[in-house]
């Protein structure tokens, strides 16, 4: 099922690449379409590209290690209330 | 199980008709929604681009919260759900009838919305008034569709009220989006009508999707 | 916690350690340069993003037509899971926008149906958190809307005209660029089984407590 969407997904990628072109020399495809490595010309904004970078991973770090840690605490939380409640049950005494 | 779908509606439509408490202050609201963002948006007599379309259907969407939340208090109160419940009749049945007399009273709001909308901005939106009457009725229909099961689901619920519109609103989203962009094209002087036509069968697509996931679900969740 | 949970955890944060060096090694793309390699994070957390969702629909079908309390706990955790690596994504995804598009956000039809999708798990939280009894059928119910939405977040972008790029991208990819995303694309599905993992774990132990506290009143 997923492989059936996938197929649907590239079919019209790949005709839209058989389309021929209308200028007469061969313009470099767009970035929706494939990436390309670097061999072309630059002309790029002056936008620096590292820090967003560097922000997108950091976050997705925070993020990850984040849920960790709240998932650890409330495991632990529930953990010792369950050993809690276990011990005085064992013990047959009510809290 | 159509006779019982019809019974139910026609319990609602009595039961409303003998006071119109439901719709009046529904059709009060939508108004007033209109007009709240009317003097919001409109600058120097001129309403935003696209705007009557939006508004229309923010109004349509808002109102339609209220009134399904309304509708569903009113069952809550006389417990009237749980006896319909423990009738002998089919569960989906229950949830059609519900939903045709949701979209009927939202249909009247749409009534008197509509030309109020192309009153106070002068938009066209009654140059195509089959194609309108189309958008209109299907995205009701989808709004309507799951509306009316996360209401009976929230009936029972703490804090239903606020709870509908979290619950409702991003499900629905596309259902507004298509049922705005389709008013929109609707309303351009050289609106393409192909354009319309896809709207609406997306429209449709949608309400099919819902109204089967709906009745689908309708019985395992009004189940304790 | 089963056997195979801690080996594989050590497995996974390896794996994460190694990859940035996939990615740094990774040729620079023409248009985008730097910034695209936040495409090696951002692709596989979409897709985890995806998959929770749908994990969550099956689960609260299951749950809903079954009964059985640990579909119900696998529904719980995996819509907590859709919305972390739904949160991971809609960040990455400006971010990296911001250069190769020029704006923070567009309304194009792959956006605008991932945040709604975000929006429904973050519903189904919420239900669950402030729904009171029988919260758990009514979140149920959401997911099976939610995850009818997943197909159309993925296909939206090859049959709508958007600023996105399409799904031709990732089957196109030049060798090093591939290798360096399935990598990612591994180290996010097993992060996302041991997280799933764990997260079952904690509802089981609430159920646990619960069972517990029930037993003591008797």
């Amino acid at each position: 099922m997923c492989f059936l969407l996938l197929l649907v997904a590239c079919a019209p990628g790949v005709a839209q690449q058989s389309r021929p072109q209308p200028q007469p020399q061969p313009a470099p495809p767009a970035a929706t379409d494939e990436f390309v490595p670097i061999s072309q010309l630059p002309a790029q904004d002056q936008l620096p590209a590292a820090p967003l970078l560097v922000t997108a991973y950091a976050f997705v770090w925070v993020a990850l290690f984040g849920y960790l840690l709240s998932v650890g605490r409330r495991l632990t939380k529930v953990q010792r209330e369950v050993d809690r409640l276990e011990s005085d049950i064992a013990r047959g005494t009510r809290t | 199980m159509i006779r019982t779908a019809w019974l139910i509606l026609r319990k609602d439509l009595t039961v409303e008709v003998r006071s119109l408490e439901i719709a009046y202050t529904t059709i009060f609201f939508a108004v007033s929604c209109v007009l709240f963002f009317a003097f919001a948006l409109v600058k120097e007599g001129k309403a935003p681009e696209d705007g009557a379309a939006g508004i229309l259907w923010i109004a349509i969407a808002f109102a339609g919260t209220l009134a399904l939340g309304r509708t569903f208090e009113r069952e809550r109160q006389s417990e009237t759900l749980r006896a319909l419940l423990m009738a002998p009749a089919a569960r989906p049945a229950i949830y059609v009838g519900k939903l045709l007399g949701i979209v009927a009273l939202l249909i009247a709001a749409e009534v008197v919305l509509v030309p109020l909308v192309a009153f106070l901005f002068q938009a066209p939106l009654l140059s195509h008034p089959l194609w309108l009457a189309a958008v209109l009725v299907s995205g009701t229909i989808g709004f309507a569709a799951v509306g009316t099961l996360f209401s009976a689901m929230l009936v029972r619920a703490r804090s239903r009220d606020v709870l509908l519109p979290v619950l409702l609103y991003p499900i629905t989203v596309p259902v507004i989006i298509a049922g705005v962009r389709a008013t929109a094209e609707l309303l351009q002087p050289d609106g393409e009508l192909a354009l319309v036509r896809f709207w609406v069968a997306l429209l449709l697509a949608l309400d099919v999707v819902f109204v089967t996931l709906a009745l689908w679900t309708f019985e395992p969740l009004m189940t304790d | 916690m089963p056997k195979w949970f801690m080996p594989l955890a050590g497995v996974n944060a390896v794996m994460f350690a190694a990859a940035p060096f996939l990615i740094a090694r990774a040729d620079y793309e023409s248009t985008m340069g730097l910034v695209q390699k936040i495409f090696y994070f951002h692709m596989p957390s979409a897709s985890m993003f995806l998959l929770s969702a749908i994990v969550c629909g099956i689960a609260s079908a299951r749950f809903l037509f079954g009964g059985s309390p640990r579909q119900d706990r696998l529904a719980y955790a995996a819509a907590e899971l859709a919305v972390l690596f739904g949160a991971i994504t809609l960040v990455t995804g400006p971010l990296w926008a911001r250069k190769a598009w020029g704006v923070w956000w567009a309304w194009d039809v792959r956006l605008t149906s991932s945040l709604m999708g975000w929006m429904v798990a973050w519903a189904y939280l919420l239900v669950r958190k402030y729904g009171g009894p029988g919260s758990d059928k009514l979140a149920a119910g959401l997911a099976l809307f939610g995850m009818a939405n997943v197909p159309f977040v993925y296909i939206s972008v090859n049959y709508w005209r958007t600023i996105h790029p399409k799904t031709s991208v990732v089957p196109t990819l030049p060798a090093d660029m591939g290798t360096a995303l399935w990598f990612s694309f591994a180290c996010f599905l097993l992060l996302f089984t041991l997280l799933l993992r764990v997260r079952v774990h904690l509802e089981e132990q609430r159920a646990k407590l619960d069972t517990l506290y029930l037993s003591l009143d008797e």
